[in-house]
């Protein structure tokens, strides 16, 4: 039991492991999308995976924003940065990942102003601090990171901040949760719903899921026995044939979510009519673009973007991937031309990707241990 | 853009309470609370942190448990390179948040 004894209450740990077995009818064989990006990272990290009886699939979702972006807004926003005046400002994340044109970082090497920041307010503190330039900030997230680009916009505005502007890139969750259900060749039976993502939306936008799909979800918690209780709670949902939206993670998500977050982005943005996901393709009103108050500080009405819009290599399988259609491995690209050293596609670069979970974690099996320590 | 890195607020550093100074991990680092608004921490408190902004307050025995965590899912470097970025200082740039130039989880 030495690794389990690592985390907090261990012997939750194996009697959840137990209670999973005792609730999987072997005959079923059960298809789980975890939805985020995180719950991915850690599923591969602790080895969940192999506690898990065989028949119980965890399908990885499109939760991971860097993996989501498609390629021609990487181009987009290289294109702004190729501005002479422009200070570039992206996540650390965003460096590393490909466009057709190479990535953030490449740009940066060719001799382009591009920073890393690891808060929307350091571009801010950057635009103050080079009055002569124009400081565009890269915005990518879900609904996790939108309320903090949106606070800092308004404080932008309220600064008379004038050379600074954001490139918007927000998305939200549940329309691609719409669009994975809507898929034609997705069956699933239930979703680990997104954790840090509901702590600003709350359960409520979930409910849809469990009323007109009749699909259990629980928003989960990242830690090994949150993940192993929330597959206990949907696998009890579906052995009674329900269907409903349950909190597990209550200690962080509350049900109504963050109302003064969900206000800032309210105020400060507005639904796109439509953008493109990779491998999703475009789905309707499922971005956020900035509200024409904020026109001064959106930087696609500042500058000229070419809208872009490439496909992906035609031999990397990123979308199918990303939908959870196809296992990492399966992709023909997996491991050979594509790495975490010479990423060819976005799910290979962010550590929430799943080629990147599963090649770090899984191909190596560097973790293994908590099955073992549950047999010992 | 470590999605949730736990830190104690050590003092509110600002008359409007919109920012705080927050040990992180070992790292003072001032963070915004605007998105706790409605539920204002005080010292003391423990918050959860993303990309600069205070998300949600936790309990002391959680924000350990996150820190084991991060530490166990080998993101712990990552979140106090991430941390020491943060330029929300009133001290000037050090060399080692100079050093943040890397990409991410490198």
């Amino acid at each position: 039991m030495k690794f389990v004894d690592e985390f907090r209450e261990p012997h939750l740990i194996t009697k959840a492991a137990e209670e999973i077995r005792r609730l999987a009818d072997p005959k079923h064989h059960y298809r789980i999308m975890e939805v985020c990006g995180g719950h991915t990272h850690a599923i591969y990290r602790f080895g969940l995976k192999d506690i898990l009886p065989e028949n119980i699939e965890l399908i990885h979702g499109p939760g991971c924003p860097v993996c989501v972006l498609p390629m021609g807004r990487i181009d987009d926003g290289l294109a702004i940065a190729d501005d002479p005046n422009v200070i570039f400002a992206a996540f650390g994340d965003m460096m590393r990942v490909p466009g057709t044109q190479g990535s953030p970082l490449e740009h940066k090497a060719r001799g382009k102003d591009v920073r890393i920041v690891y808060s929307p307010t350091d571009a801010i503190k950057l635009a103050q601090t080079n009055p002569e330039k124009h400081v565009v900030f890269f915005a990518i997230g879900f609904e996790t990171t939108a309320p903090s680009t949106a606070l800092t916009l308004l404080r932008a505005k309220s600064l008379g901040l004038k050379n600074f502007s954001v490139f918007c890139n927000h998305v939200t969750i549940i329309p691609a949760i719409r669009a994975i259900l809507d898929s034609p060749d997705m069956r699933l039976d239930a979703f680990i719903g997104p954790g840090h993502c509901s702590t600003v939306i709350g359960c409520r936008p979930y409910e849809w899921i469990a009323q007109d799909q009749r699909k259990p979800i629980v928003v989960c918690g990242f830690e090994p026995l949150d993940l192993l209780q929330s597959i206990v709670m949907l696998l009890r949902q579906l052995r009674d044939g329900e269907a409903k939206v349950e909190n597990q993670y209550k200690r962080v998500v509350p049900w109504e979510g963050n109302r003064a977050a969900l206000k800032a982005m309210a105020q400060v943005f507005e639904l796109r009519p439509y953008f493109e996901w990779r491998g999703l393709g475009f789905i309707s009103q499922s971005a956020l673009q900035i509200r024409k108050e904020f026109a001064a500080w959106n930087s696609e009405q500042r500058f000229t973007v070419p809208g872009v819009r490439v496909t992906d290599p035609k031999a990397a399988q990123c979308g199918e991937v990303l939908k959870g259609v196809l296992k990492p491995e399966q992709c023909k690209l997996f491991g050979k031309e594509c790495s975490p050293e010479h990423p060819v596609g976005a799910l290979m670069v962010s550590s929430e990707g799943s080629c990147a979970a599963y090649y770090n974690y899984q191909h190596r099996r560097a973790l293994v241990p908590l099955t073992m320590s549950l047999s010992a | 853009m470590c999605l949730a890195i736990p830190g104690k607020i050590i003092e509110i550093t600002t008359n409007d309470r919109s920012t705080a100074l927050v040990d992180i991990m070992g790292v003072r680092r001032r963070v915004d609370l605007g998105l706790l608004a409605e539920n204002a921490p005080v010292t003391g408190d423990w918050v959860l942190i993303h990309v600069g902004f205070a998300m949600s307050k936790i309990s002391e025995a959680d924000a350990q448990e996150q820190m084991r965590l991060l530490s166990m899912l080998g993101e712990a470097e990552a979140a106090v390179q991430e941390v020491t970025g943060y330029g929300l200082d009133d001290r000037p740039p050090t060399s080692q948040s100079k050093a943040g130039a890397h990409p991410a989880g490198s």
